[in-house]
């Protein structure tokens, strides 16, 4: 505990600058996986677990176009639309044969496609690194100095982009015919088939958008580090956190816990090193038992 | 509250040693060390499976932390071991820091339970894999102590006691098995008793018994508490066997593993999840000798479990045997 060295950091414009950037890039990383996990599970009730191969294959697919074309925007596109298609896959073979099961299954299964996942992208793409993917030719400029503090303009720009497909997630879910229809369906789906709307429909579709936004998180993370057979393992479990913490199903949570964890994480490296994870973990420990439905979550479903 | 159940009590104390004389004399009849290490290690993952089935299969709580407990058992054997305290009582130093790490294990059960079982279904399942994975972050921090990421250093010795040499192969083997037989024996006695159908009244309608005047929260913590002991157990004979504690031990993975044997083993049949233990062991013994691709193997299986079977091999046996 070096609860000086956090002390120091407030204080100092630089340091303070840095981490909080550090921190947003983080969090709204973190989000944009999250915020796929949280709307598919207020909306199918399902805890899925294999998010983080997801974002796993978000990150080889946008490798793999990167390798053949060289241009970075494209792989980012196809990257996270590549998951989204495997997502749909997924849902129609798999996830749509346990929405009415017991929770142990639902986490069973899921499980198990995350232990397949690893091994086919080992058997794919080898089980070696891949480095990074890179950062474009656009970014590849010196870091901005303000107040002293070493700021990537590539961190502003995930940052922003992060923003950006929040604000659009938040307008398709208010805003639009389907957002209606997929709020709906995750208050009384009985209702909505009797009105004659195609359930099955709206499920694909938001677990085809849940997937896509894991793959979108994993294809700009392989801009910033190096890509690997089991990366989603750690990302998963973060992305429960900040689902937790957030309130399950809640979008809007989601972005608030996603600060937290991110300011949390980048400012605990400065005061407790060795204990960056278990300061998450004890967030999440205290948010269960003082808050359990989360801090935008409903009281009662 | 009546833990223990008379009758059958005898008959189940035969059985077991009538098991574990069996597999003393197949220890002779086949003098493979591979097969010997599956069978003492199925015992030690099935007493781990088991003890988490008193939450799953029998109180309906899906507990994703458990390997919590395990870890526990593991570090705390592990270090007391390595301390001189236990290390001078000559000849009791293994028997005492055994009991040592159930004993630890049942307090932070205790702890962790009484704050865990406030909760339900997924909300309980998030808290317990969020303490798990808490006690995970302790174990990395505390690089002095637990030895970090690198596991206990320096391993531990393993003094003889009451003249068995738990170095010698032969002496862990029945060691192990002993004490797992023995476990399973008096876990049997639990849930057969007043207490385990109390448990399973819970699971089936938990308003009912707390509207008869029956303390549900009282049952839930005792049961969470046996079976973080019993986890601890098992990761206290882990660690023995492997002279060694790792932090995987208490990561969420080592939780999914209980899961897998409950889920092949089955989870309504009292040895089920033993039965998944050795599934699981056979398994992984095949599959790594034969492809580098365990995960994708296993996942398989997994799948096949789940949307075909839809219940464990023993559960599925029992059925079919009833129906005959």
């Amino acid at each position: 505990m070096e609860i000086f060295a956090l002390f120091d950091c407030i204080i100092s414009p630089a340091c303070l600058l840095s981490q909080a950037t550090g921190g947003l890039k983080i969090g709204m990383l973190l989000f944009l996986v999250a915020s796929g996990l949280t709307l598919v599970f207020g909306v199918l009730g399902v805890i899925n677990f294999a998010h983080g191969a997801l974002y796993m294959l978000g990150a080889y697919f946008s490798w793999q176009v990167m390798t053949l074309t060289g241009h970075f925007g494209l792989s980012v596109i196809l990257g996270s639309l590549g998951v989204g298609i495997f997502g749909l896959l997924f849902e129609r073979t798999l996830i749509s044969r346990i929405y009415n099961a017991e929770l142990l299954v639902q986490i069973l299964l899921c499980y198990s496609v995350v232990l397949i996942l690893d091994d086919l992208v080992m058997i794919i793409w080898g089980d070696e690194f891949l480095s990074s993917v890179g950062v474009p030719e656009v970014f590849q400029v010196p870091p901005l100095f303000i107040f002293d503090a070493i700021i990537p303009p590539f961190h502003l720009a995930i940052i922003g982009m992060s923003f950006i497909v929040g604000i659009i997630l938040w307008f398709i879910m208010t805003k639009t015919r389907f957002g209606r229809l997929v709020r709906a369906a995750a208050v009384n789906p009985k209702m909505l088939e009797a009105l004659g709307i195609n359930i099955n429909f709206i499920r694909a579709g938001v677990f085809m958008l849940g997937s896509f936004l894991a793959g979108l998180g994993g294809a700009l993370a392989a801009s910033v580090g190096s890509v690997v057979s089991g990366m989603g393992n750690s990302i998963i479990i973060e992305s429960f956190i900040v689902t937790v913490i957030g309130g399950m199903g809640s979008i809007s949570g989601a972005f608030l816990a996603s600060l937290i964890i991110g300011m949390a994480r980048s400012f605990g490296a400065v005061a407790m090193p060795l204990f960056t994870d278990g300061l998450m973990f004890l967030i999440m420990v205290l948010v269960l038992v003082i808050r359990p439905q989360g801090l935008m979550g409903n009281k009662k479903k | 509250m009546n833990l223990l159940k008379k009758d059958n009590f005898q008959r189940d104390v035969f059985l077991g040693l009538l098991v574990w004389f069996m597999l003393i004399i197949f220890y002779y009849i086949l003098p493979d060390p591979g097969i010997h290490d599956i069978i003492q290690k199925v015992f030690i993952l099935g007493l781990f499976a088991m003890s988490l089935n008193i939450l799953i299969g029998y109180l309906g709580l899906i507990a994703f932390g458990h390997a919590a407990f395990f870890a526990s058992g593991a570090y705390t054997l592990g270090l007391f071991l390595q301390s001189d305290f236990v290390l001078n009582l000559a000849g009791f130093s293994i028997p005492v820091a055994i009991v040592l790490a159930v004993l630890v294990s049942s307090i932070l059960a205790t702890l962790i339970g009484v704050i865990c079982i406030r909760l339900k279904d997924i909300y309980f399942s998030f808290l317990t894999l969020a303490f798990q994975m808490l006690i995970y972050s302790i174990i990395l921090a505390l690089v002095n102590i637990t030895g970090g990421d690198q596991g206990l250093m320096g391993g531990f010795p393993k003094p003889p006691f009451l003249g068995i040499d738990l170095g010698k192969p032969f002496d862990f083997y029945a060691f192990t098995i002993f004490i797992s037989i023995i476990t399973i024996v008096l876990l049997r006695q639990l849930i057969e008793s007043p207490f385990g159908y109390g448990l399973r009244m819970i699971r089936d309608n938990s308003e009912r018994p707390a509207a008869l005047g029956f303390n549900n929260q009282k049952h839930k913590l005792i049961a969470f508490i046996i079976a973080g002991s019993i986890a601890g157990l098992a990761g206290s004979l882990q660690a023995l066997l492997d002279v060694g504690a790792y932090p995987e031990w208490a990561f969420w993975s080592k939780s999914a593993e209980p899961l897998f044997m409950i889920l092949l083993g089955g989870m309504h049949s009292f040895l089920g999840p033993l039965m998944g233990a050795l599934i699981f062991e056979i398994l992984n013994d095949f599959v790594t000798a034969n492809t580098r691709y365990y995960g994708l193997v296993l996942g398989l299986v997994i799948l096949c479990f789940v949307l075909g079977l839809k219940k464990g091999l023993l559960d599925w046996l029992l059925i079919k045997l009833n129906r005959k």
